[in-house]
């Protein structure tokens, strides 16, 4: 009887979302059974009620999220401004990265010239410029966009700039052959190449975007998922800020997976390891 | 008078290795090669000869360090727009399909969207690719993605042809349907061809003159031979021929020679 069981769950192609769904649930399960209050006797702290106070309660946790999204219904203007500002950042940074690159590449002088100022630029940690950018541009959504633009710029930029320099000379020459004049070179062999070096960086950029986002509200704000979870953590609440953290992750899987869906339609002209003629 | 299609005067061409400026390598040197308008000249030579270079400065991708090319009569500056160069590496632009890789040259020159799209899509159909033209590069073989090739360099029209071992990654069944095909359309449209190839047999089979070029360092033509076959020929027929194998035996006996050298060289560069 057992072992007809087993044969049936056993890990194999077939069961994989089971099993890893099963994984969550007991993930789930064990959170809530190590700080329900007066489930198991407490082994690390003084009385029961302390695990819950440091780690939350998960249901409790999930009581929260389901008054954000059903209750109240009030996260989705939070969730709203997140999502613009990992927008715009990720506009602003990939195109700003873009024609960086591009200039760059294609004009050694300037890149000979900027190239300390760059390194410098990319090394420093740039998640500090945040208090500044609250100065420059208020509390709104425009610093958290110019954190965020920050970090996705450099991600592209330095795609797109490999992208170029690696553009295949006799391709660059054929099209030169067919008679493509220096502009025509530029939009129909440089930008191709250098886009399908942004795409393949489209993931980090994206999730860089986000994080600039979320970061920049926690850092000082008053709307978005990043304010919420700051409110939370001001007043103790733990489970809130559990729950921000799970919505966040959640939201930033979506988004990922969006990304994926663009990346498909976009490069469908790159070949994929392993793929076969298709007739 | 008659004025040739590409006119190479002595020129040499030098390599200056950009890590050590002292460090010169000259490819060619001191070579005079013209190609009469409408002739199909082939340029043998053992591997590492300098061929390409010569087909590079005929199409102003490269500059002569020294000597002058005329096409036509007039120098040459710039890219030589009169010719269309089929190069031996893959040479499509991979986000492009093959209708869109062939009219590329067209929408280049300002030729108009449809009238462009419809010329490609017959040059395919000329090449075999008829019903390939949505795929792309990546999705095509190495033959199919040479007759693209083909049809890209010849969708433009071009007064000089100019080849770099175009056919030299192909199955020897594909090759001689390509060899023929091209000798049809040089027969019917009476281009200058210039072709850079390491394989006798093609070379003979093909041309009206074979130039043979020395083992590098600062190789020169060191033979040239006139191709009487008759025309129009067919490349698997003709190498059956006894004047065939004449002008075989007779080139071979000069390229030998250098292909031991350039074998030697190789070799002396491996240790």
């Amino acid at each position: 009887m057992m072992t007809i069981v087993w044969n049936l769950i056993k890990p194999r192609k077939a069961t994989l979302r089971l099993w890893q769904l099963g994984l969550l649930v007991l993930l789930f399960v064990v959170w809530h059974v190590l700080t329900q209050p007066g489930l198991v006797p407490p082994f690390m702290f003084d009385n029961d009620r302390q695990a819950a106070f440091f780690f939350g309660e998960p249901v409790q946790i999930f009581e929260r999220i389901w008054a954000w999204f059903v209750g109240d219904a009030n996260i989705y203007q939070h969730l709203g401004i997140t999502l613009i500002e990992t927008l715009l950042a990720f506009a602003i940074g990939a195109s700003t990265g873009l024609l960086g690159g591009l200039w760059l590449a294609l004009s050694p002088m300037a890149s000979a010239i900027l190239e300390p100022y760059i390194k410098a630029l990319n090394a420093m940690p740039r998640i500090i410029l945040a208090p500044i950018f609250s100065v420059w541009f208020g509390l709104g959504i425009g610093s958290k966009v110019a954190l965020g633009v920050t970090l996705v710029f450099f991600i592209v930029f330095f795609n797109v700039y490999q992208g170029v320099k690696e553009v295949s000379p006799v391709v660059l020459a054929n099209a030169r052959m067919l008679g493509a004049s220096q502009r025509q070179l530029l939009r129909h062999v440089y930008l191709p190449s250098a886009t399908s070096w942004v795409f393949s960086s489209l993931h980090t950029s994206v999730g860089l975007a986000f994080v600039g986002a979320v970061v920049g509200e926690y850092l000082g704000s008053s709307q978005g998922v990043g304010y919420l979870i700051l409110q939370a953590e001001g007043s103790f609440d733990i489970n809130t800020v559990m729950a921000g953290i799970l919505v966040l992750t959640v939201f930033a899987l979506a988004i990922d997976a969006l990304v994926g869906l663009i990346e498909k339609r976009l490069m469908k002209w790159q070949p994929k390891v392993g793929e076969t003629e298709k007739l | 008078m008659n004025l040739a299609s590409i006119a190479l005067q002595g020129v040499a061409c030098t390599f200056v290795s950009p890590d050590a400026p002292g460090q010169r390598y000259t490819a060619v040197q001191n070579v005079s090669l013209t190609v009469a308008d409408g002739e199909f000249v082939s340029v043998v030579g053992p591997t590492g000869c300098g061929k390409s270079t010569l087909l590079n400065m005929a199409a102003g991708l490269l500059q002569p360090s020294q000597g002058s090319v005329h096409i036509y009569g007039e120098p040459l500056t710039g890219v030589n727009a009169r010719a269309g160069y089929m190069f031996q590496a893959e040479s499509l632009m991979p986000w492009r399909t093959a209708v869109q890789n062939v009219m590329a040259g067209l929408t280049f020159r300002g030729v108009d969207k449809s009238t462009a799209q419809a010329q490609a899509e017959d040059w395919l159909r000329r090449v075999g690719l008829g019903g390939f033209g949505d795929r792309y590069p990546h999705q095509m073989s190495g033959g199919m993605r040479k007759r693209a090739s083909l049809a890209q360099t010849l969708v433009m029209d071009p007064d000089i042809i100019l080849m770099d071992e175009p056919f030299s990654a192909l199955d020897i069944q594909t090759r001689q349907l390509m060899e023929n095909e091209l000798l049809a359309l040089w027969q019917s449209k009476k281009k200058s061809v210039l072709f850079i190839t390491h394989d006798l047999d093609e070379a003979i089979a093909m041309s009206d003159r074979v130039v043979i070029l020395s083992a590098g360092p600062a190789s020169h033509p060191i033979g040239e031979f006139t191709i009487d076959l008759p025309r129009p020929r067919d490349v698997a027929e003709i190498k059956m021929t006894p004047r065939f194998m004449e002008l075989h035996q007779a080139i071979w006996a000069v390229l030998r020679e250098e292909v031991l050298k350039g074998y030697q060289q190789q070799l002396q560069k491996a240790i």
